[in-house]
């Protein structure tokens, strides 16, 4: 009960925050030049994004109740386990972020969640 | 090289780095939570003495310096790759935790369990057969490609 209430936690919040975080790097666009200069560069205008800071504290809510799982739970366990946001992220792509998500996207979305309910059972 | 191939090398490189730096700080951050044990006391004063020896735990810096290159080549990615696509790509971690955690932390892997990671390796390739990119035209910075 303890293990499945932190993984909802850590799932919910960190796709939350990973698809606010996908907004704000939209908006600053596409990164061409990989230079140290440039990538903190676009680390700087990243920083100046409100999105971002929202993604981030979801994201530091997802990252301290993995710690606290992985402080009871096997990592071979945990990181699976946590895979349910692969299917939360693409229901997120689609209808905030719109992205076109084809037969092909979904059936490999699928495939990643499947095998994370493998993973589960194999415990 | 064409734009549509650049794109997709430039994806494909930033998501190998993702992968690598996401499932070496997994583990690095496993074994040094490890070492610290388990949080047994969930008080104020139990959770704080937690929290530092979790931040003075040398396995566990090296876990965040590798999560942060993670999350940098993340952030890259996202500013042109679909999130529906780079999400499930790095699901590729979990293909290379189990790994990891077998050989490193000798952790044992149940046969279900490697029947998951199968799975979820094939779900990966299936997404890496559809387009990177599906929100904004490619030909937006035609001036910064060089």
């Amino acid at each position: 009960m303890r293990t499945a209430f932190f993984v909802a936690i850590v799932v919910l919040a960190s796709t939350l925050g990973e698809i606010a975080m996908t907004r704000a790097m939209k908006i600053i666009g596409e990164v061409h030049s990989f230079s140290p200069r440039a990538i903190f560069g676009v680390l700087g205008r990243a920083f100046r994004q409100g999105w971002m800071w929202i993604g981030f504290a979801l994201m530091a809510i997802s990252f301290f109740a993995m710690l606290a799982l992985l402080s009871w739970e096997d990592v071979s366990f945990v990181i699976p386990a946590t895979a349910a946001s692969y299917a939360a992220g693409a229901l997120g792509a689609k209808f905030l972020l719109h992205e076109t998500v084809n037969r092909t996207r979904w059936l490999g979305v699928l495939l990643v969640s499947i095998g994370v309910a493998l993973v589960w059972m194999g415990k | 090289m064409t734009a549509h191939k650049r794109l997709r090398t430039k994806t494909v490189v930033l998501l190998a780095l993702m992968v690598v730096a996401g499932a070496t700080g997994d583990v690095l951050l496993s074994m040094g939570v490890k070492q610290i044990g388990e949080l047994q006391h969930w008080t104020p004063e139990g959770v704080a003495a937690f929290l530092v020896s979790v931040f003075t735990n040398v396995t566990v810096w090296l876990g965040i310096a590798c999560l942060v290159g993670y999350f940098v080549s993340y952030m890259l990615v996202l500013s042109w790759a679909d999130f529906s696509f780079v999400l499930p790509a790095s699901a590729l971690t979990y293909v290379l935790v189990p790994v990891l955690a077998r050989i490193v932390l000798n952790e044992s892997v149940t046969p279900l369990r490697w029947a998951g990671v199968g799975c979820i390796f094939l779900g990966v390739v299936l997404v890496g057969l559809t387009p990177p990119s599906t929100t904004h035209a490619q030909a937006d910075h035609p001036a910064e490609q060089a």
